[in-house]
């Protein structure tokens, strides 16, 4: 399984979900298969998904997931201390690491070399923290989606991707519209 | 009034409830006084972008947010203030520390500080600049202005305004 195919399987879950999904391919995808008003694709920023998922858990009570890669938790690896030290128990970051960096080409990362982004979460004193298999993924995150604790998801996949087009929607339309879903889902 | 205490007023007053920072030995004082206050979730971070990614998700969540760090963090964070703050158009007050200027002992900083308002020039951001501690009369203003404007707007604060090293 690659990337796309659990992004596909997800798609039902997640629906109504606050979906922060990372830069290029990732939100590309997500667009594509699912495009929802409680999605926030980045178009730019590298890396900063799971910080924008985190502060956005922290300032309200829905729920929120994060779609992410492992180049760029890499990118931004001081996100997972931040992370496990100001807990909040409606996040649930989900790490699709296909041991390289998709958007730009699939060179390969060190996550999927030597270095275990499970084990540095871990390490980072983050609490709760399941490295699955990409075919478990879509049962997992219901499961942490359904719980309240805070989760850090690993889930190993393939490296490869589909013809995806670009997102061509305003940033400002984006974020508007996902403003807005979020305070719905805070009255 | 401590200088540390107006500001963190300020922002309490315009109920700016996030705060991410990143240390600088001219800011202990307003960062301590962060951390303390009730109405302040205090959240540090490792590196200024990854402030400015928390904030955004903060201002995204409901909540008004700022970031407080040195200004040789502009020379690290110019791609996550033009590719998240200003391309989503979200407001993010910038509480500088403008290290290099009079009074400064390291000479290194006075490297970043040649080039600290040529760059928020460069990417058009609204820049104020506190050296004597009467200019925080118009942290206020600075703070409605950037809630106006949905911009990231900086507020430089050099060794002077903080009563020197």
């Amino acid at each position: 399984m690659i990337r796309s195919d659990i992004i596909k399987e997800l798609a039902s879950t997640i629906k109504d979900t606050l979906t922060v999904c990372n830069i290029g391919l990732p939100s590309q995808e997500m667009h594509m298969i699912d495009d929802q008003p409680s999605n926030f694709y980045m178009l730019g920023t590298m890396g900063l998904a799971s910080s924008i998922g985190l502060g956005l858990a922290l300032a309200q009570k829905a729920k929120v997931l994060v779609i992410d890669g492992d180049g760029s938790v890499l990118t931004n690896l001081g996100t997972l201390p931040t992370i496990a030290n100001n807990v909040a128990d409606n996040y649930v970051l989900l790490i699709i690491d296909n041991g390289s960096y998709g958007s730009t080409g699939d060179q390969p990362t060190y996550a999927g070399k030597l270095t275990s982004l499970t084990a540095v979460a871990k390490a980072c004193g983050c609490e709760n923290v399941i490295e699955c298999k990409a075919e478990d993924t879509v049962q997992v995150v219901k499961d942490a989606l359904a719980g309240d604790k805070m989760t850090v998801i690993v889930s190993k996949c393939e490296s490869g991707n589909i013809k995806v087009p670009v997102i061509t929607m305003d940033p400002v339309v984006i974020r508007d519209r996902f403003m807005k879903t979020v305070a719905a889902q805070n009255v | 009034m401590s200088v540390d205490d107006i500001i963190i007023d300020g922002f309490v007053n315009n109920k700016v409830e996030f705060i991410t920072t990143v240390p600088c030995k001219q800011l202990g004082g307003v960062i301590d006084a962060a951390e303390k206050h009730p109405d302040i979730y205090h959240i540090p971070s490792n590196k200024e972008d990854e402030g400015m990614g928390l904030c955004a998700g903060a201002f995204m969540g409901g909540k008004r947010s700022a970031i407080i760090m040195q200004n040789t963090a502009i020379g690290v964070t110019i791609n996550t203030l033009v590719t998240l703050t200003q391309y989503y158009r979200m407001p993010l007050p910038m509480l500088i520390s403008y290290r290099g200027e009079l009074g400064e002992p390291v000479a290194c900083q006075a490297e970043m500080a040649v080039h600290t308002k040529a760059l928020l020039a460069q990417i058009n951001i609204p820049t104020y600049h506190f050296h004597r501690q009467s200019d925080a009369d118009e942290f206020d203003k600075i703070l409605k202005y950037t809630f106006m404007c949905n911009k990231p707007v900086a507020i430089l604060t050099d060794a002077s305004f903080w009563g020197g090293y």
